[in-house]
Parts: structure tokens; C-alpha cells; sequence
């Protein structure tokens, strides 16, 4: 399969690869994916409490090139964008930004899940409502 | 000595001409042009001793007679003609047919065509080491049972099934017993007549002979094994498959068998050293790596491995100068994760995560040290940008998440 070169530019020096702190209350992670299928990304992103901008993203990704890149073009555009913005971004916008072939816009879809899992998670530690079917992460069931 | 590449890395997937082949054929595509059935003159003659001396040379790396050799276009006709052929042929006596289901897609869906037409195919499954079970073979058989089609060694994994034991079955219980031998012959002993196999599967292009031919073993004494054909026409090869001889790719194939046989013992010795130092060399950077299939009953040129946490399909993209395969969906046509992995047990995110490499001919000490090198570095990359590495270090157990699949 031929990469874009965007593509392969996000898989060889990934933006933001690593972790925030899981029990900060202004942090909200989102996990998203299944290793049976081939991707789990997880998502984070630190929202500074007074101007409710995101100030940090991070990103870890179990996946194809594809993945990776979709997962690392969000945390760079999630950065400097305000909660509500951020539930703006579209799969389709990384698909574009990306130029990625048909069977890869799962791998968008997934940075979309995993931007709202995030961005829910952060609400829901705010003592936001979260509406139904947002709180898609996964959780250890013990 | 500097390194070429790419480097390849694929040879259960094709392999190289050697160049020995290469001069055996040139003089029939021009020369000696014949056609092997023309009857009344010489460049027919010459063009059918040429394809006979080649039979001979093919019966006897497997331990046959030259004529039990029918030629093919490539091993999937040959699994297509002896499946096909033994279900038309011997329809009366039954119509239950007995396979595993780690086969090559050759066997597979030709078995699944037959389920349509009205035949019951039973596809035994394999343990985590890859191989079949006897037993459930032998529980499997009954009086309609007609054929059992199992392949020798395993081209993803490159496990070695239990031929011998499996020939001993069939004959006790008087069913005919195919395999599908092309990853196989030519690069471990193979004698059809020591294996009680009726009916031998192989493809030139496995054993550095060329593309676009094949051969199928058919068994002439105890039993005498009789195929519909599957093609039909002028009553080449004795009337199992018409169509006129692919002479110079036949020549090829007889000489690479050749070759072959004089140069197995010595090509078995350095690559299983080989294979050997790639799988020290990456179990001594790497930790939870795991081969896939036994490492007793193996091709000494073929290592599977499972690369816990990272995605195959990345994997390779990081390794791009070296030619191998992955059993990641998203390397595959159906964007399914390998079918083979997934029967052996192992959960399918190993089966993702898996790279399979097929030593050659042609593969040097330097390419595998460079290989092993970079597949460590990028593994160790690819590790530390991937939740399951970090969540596993964490203690949690990933099997018991549950997962928001997409």
C-alpha cells in the first residue's frame, strides 16, 4: 500500500506521543478501539480550567501507519482549541488533511471516537451531564 | 560487504529464478520452440524429451515414478484438479471429504464449492502448535469418507503436519490421502511412497523455478488413483489435463527440482542456522515475542512471530527496506486478520502483531543481523507509543478490558 507522504510524516515523527496524568480532573482520556481488531488509540486531553482552552493532548496508538497518523494530526490540531471545538473536528476532515484511501477512513473515525471519548470524560469529571452514547471508552471491568 | 536493498525476506511467498534454471530454459523458447504433442517431427520430439526429462527430474526429488507427474499451470490447479478430480471420480463410493482448517485458500474454497454441489467436507481444527490432531482425524473418517487433503507444511507458519502418520490413516482405512506439498518439496525430504501420500501438490516457483507451473503427484500402484479432469480438451498428461505443455516453465521446474535435491542437505544446514541466529537475535532485544506454530516440525527456513503490542501493518511500514509479510488485517486483501493465526488459539491481536519471515537461497548472516537489528529498534519504537504496552506494564490484564470496538 502506498502512504501519503503526511501519512508517513506522522508515523516517523509522531506529534505528542505519550501520557498525562489519568487522575487530574481537568484530563480527559479516551480510549477507543479493540486489539482484536487491530486499533486502540487512547487520547488525552488537558483543559486549562479558567479559559476552558485545551491546552495538552497526548496520544498512544496500537495500529496501522494510518492510525498513528490520524491519532497524531488530532493531538495537533486538538491543541488551542476550546471543548467545544474540538467536538467539531470531523473524521472526514482527517481523512482529507491525510489524503487517506477508502479502507482507511476507520482509522479517522476512530481519532473522531477517540477525541469525544476524550472530551466526555473531561465533562464527566467536571460534573457535566454527558449525553448518552459520548462515554465510549473503554474501562477494565473488574 | 555492503548490504543490498530491500532486502528479501518473502520466499515462502515466491522465490528467485536461479539463474542455473534461467539457462536450462532459454533454448526452449526459441530453439527447441516445439510443441510437446506434435507427434510427426522433430522440434515436437525435442520439445517432449525436453518435458519428459524434466518429469523424470520432478519424480525423482519425490521419490516417484515419471509417470505419476502431471503438469499444471501451479499448485492452486493441482489442489483444484485432486480435490475436484477424487469428489467427480469417485462420487459413487462417497461424498465426505476431510481437510483442516489452516489449508492453503486452494484447498479451502475449492472444499467450499464442493459443500454447494452437495459433498460434506469436515475441517478439523489444529492445536496451538499448529498441527492436526490424529485422533480427531481418525474420529473423523467414516464410510462415505472419500479424500483427506492436508497440507504438509503450513505457508504462513511453516509448520510441518504429521504426513507419514497421516498416510498410515488413510491407507488403514483404504480413503485417498492428498497434500498440498508446495512449501515442502524441495526444501525437505519428501518421498511419497515413505509418506503414503496418493496425491502431491507443488509449484515450481517455491523452489527458485518460475512462475505459471506446477504438477500434480498422482499415485499409480496401490492405488491406482483415478481423476476427473477439471480441464478439458486435447487429452494431454494422460487425459487428467489438457492443454498444451508449458514447455520451457516445465524445464525450469524439472531443473530447479534438480537443484533442489543435490543442494537440500547443505541449503537445510545454513538455514536453519540462519533462521536460528533471527530468532536468538530477536529474543535477546525483544521480550514478549512469540513464535507461532511448533518449532520441532518446521521448515528450516520459516519463522512466524508475534510481536506483542504493536500493530503489524506499522510494523512494516518501520522496516520498509526488508520484504516480509504480516498476518495483520490490514495487510491483507479481505482485511481480515490471518485466518491460520487466529485457528491456532492465540487471540486475534496476535495475530495482528504478526511478521512472518521466509529465509532463501539467497538470504546472507548480514541481511538477518540487519534484519533483527531494525526489527528491534522499531518494535521498541512502535512499544512506546502503544496503550497496550503501556496499560500491560501497568498490570492491567487485557483480556479482561472490555473493548469499544468500531
Amino acid at each position: 500500500m502506498a502512504y501519503s507522504n503526511k501519512v508517513i510524516d506522522h508515523y516517523e515523527n509522531p506529534r505528542n506521543v505519550g501520557s498525562l496524568p489519568k487522575e487530574d480532573p481537568n484530563v480527559g482520556t479516551g480510549l477507543v478501539g479493540a486489539p482484536e481488531c487491530g486499533d486502540v488509540m487512547k487520547l488525552q486531553v488537558k483543559v486549562n480550567p479558567s479559559t476552558g482552552v485545551i491546552d495538552d493532548a497526548k496520544f498512544k496508538t496500537f495500529g496501522c501507519g494510518s492510525a498513528i497518523a490520524s491519532s497524531s494530526l488530532a493531538t495537533e490540531w486538538l491543541k488551542g482549541k476550546t471543548v467545544d471545538q474540538a467536538l467539531a473536528i470531523k473524521n472526514t476532515d482527517i481523512v482529507t488533511e491525510l489524503s487517506l484511501p477508502p479502507v482507511k477512513i476507520h482509522c479517522s473515525v476512530l481519532a473522531e471516537d477517540a477525541i469525544k471519548a476524550a472530551i466526555a470524560d473531561y465533562k464527566k469529571k467536571q460534573g457535566v451531564t454527558v449525553e448518552q452514547n459520548a462515554d465510549r471508552h473503554a474501562q477494565p471491568t473488574a | 560487504m555492503a548490504i543490498k536493498l530491500p532486502i528479501y525476506l518473502d520466499y515462502h511467498a515466491t522465490t528467485p529464478v536461479d539463474p542455473r534454471v534461467v539457462q536450462a530454459m532459454l533454448p526452449y523458447f526459441t530453439e527447441h520452440f516445439g510443441n510437446a504433442a506434435s507427434r510427426n517431427h522433430p522440434f515436437g520430439w525435442e520439445a517432449e524429451e525436453a518435458v519428459e526429462k524434466a518429469r523424470k527430474q520432478i519424480a525423482d526429488l519425490i521419490g516417484a515414478n515419471p509417470k505419476e507427474i502431471v503438469f499444471t499451470s501451479g499448485a492452486t490447479e493441482s489442489d483444484n484438479l485432486a480435490i475436484k478430480g477424487v469428489a467427480e471420480m469417485y462420487r459413487e463410493k462417497g461424498n465426505h471429504i476431510i481437510t483442516a482448517v489452516t489449508e492453503h485458500k486452494a484447498v479451502i474454497d475449492t472444499c467450499k464449492r464442493l459443500e454447494k454441489e452437495g459433498y460434506r467436507v469436515t475441517y478439523l481444527p489444529v492445536q496451538k502448535d499448529g498441527l492436526v490432531n490424529l485422533d480427531d482425524l481418525r474420529n473423523a473418517i467414516t464410510a462415505k469418507t472419500i479424500l483427506i487433503t492436508i497440507m504438509t507444511a503450513n505457508n504462513e507458519i511453516g509448520v510441518i503436519q504429521p504426513i507419514a502418520e497421516i498416510g498410515a490413516i488413510a491407507k488403514e482405512k483404504g480413503v485417498l490421502f492428498h497434500t498440498d506439498a508446495v512449501q515442502a518439496v524441495g526444501k525437505v525430504p519428501f518421498n511419497v511412497n515413505e509418506l503414503k501420500v496418493d496425491m502431491a501438490s507443488m509449484s515450481a516457483h517455491k523452489m527458485y523455478g518460475p512462475k505459471g507451473v506446477g504438477a500434480l503427484y498422482v499415485r499409480r500402484r496401490n492405488p491406482r488413483v483415478l481423476l476427473a479432469p477439471i480441464i478439458d480438451g486435447g487429452g494431454h498428461e494422460r487425459g487428467m489435463r489438457s492443454g498444451t505443455l508449458n514447455v520451457t516453465g516445465i524445464v525450469g521446474f524439472g531443473k530447479a527440482a534438480e537443484l533442489c535435491q543435490q543442494e537440500m542437505a547443505s541449503d537445510t544446514e545454513r538455514l536453519r542456522k540462519l533462521r536460528d541466529r533471527l530468532s536468538d537475535r530477536l529474543h535477546k532485544n525483544l521480550d514478549e515475542i512469540y513464535i507461532n506454530g511448533t518449532m520441532e516440525h518446521r521448515l528450516p527456513h520459516s519463522l512466524n512471530i508475534s510481536f506483542a503490542y504493536v500493530e503489524g501493518e506499522s510494523l512494516l511500514m518501520g522496516i520498509n527496506d526488508v520484504a516480509v509479510s504480516s498476518g495483520s488485517a490490514c495487510t491483507s486483501a479481505s482485511l481480515e486478520p490471518s485466518y491460520v493465526l487466529k485457528a491456532l488459539g492465540a487471540g486475534d491481536d496476535l495475530a495482528h502483531s504478526s511478521i512472518r519471515f521466509g529465509l532463501g537461497r539467497w538470504t546472507t548472516e548480514e541481511e538477518v543481523d540487519y534484519v533483527a537489528d531494525k526489527l528491534a529498534h522499531v518494535v521498541t519504537r512502535l512499544r512506546e507509543m502503544s496503550p497496550l504496552y503501556e496499560l500491560a506494564k501497568e498490570g492491567v490484564d487485557l483480556s479482561t478490558m472490555q473493548w469499544q470496538a468500531n
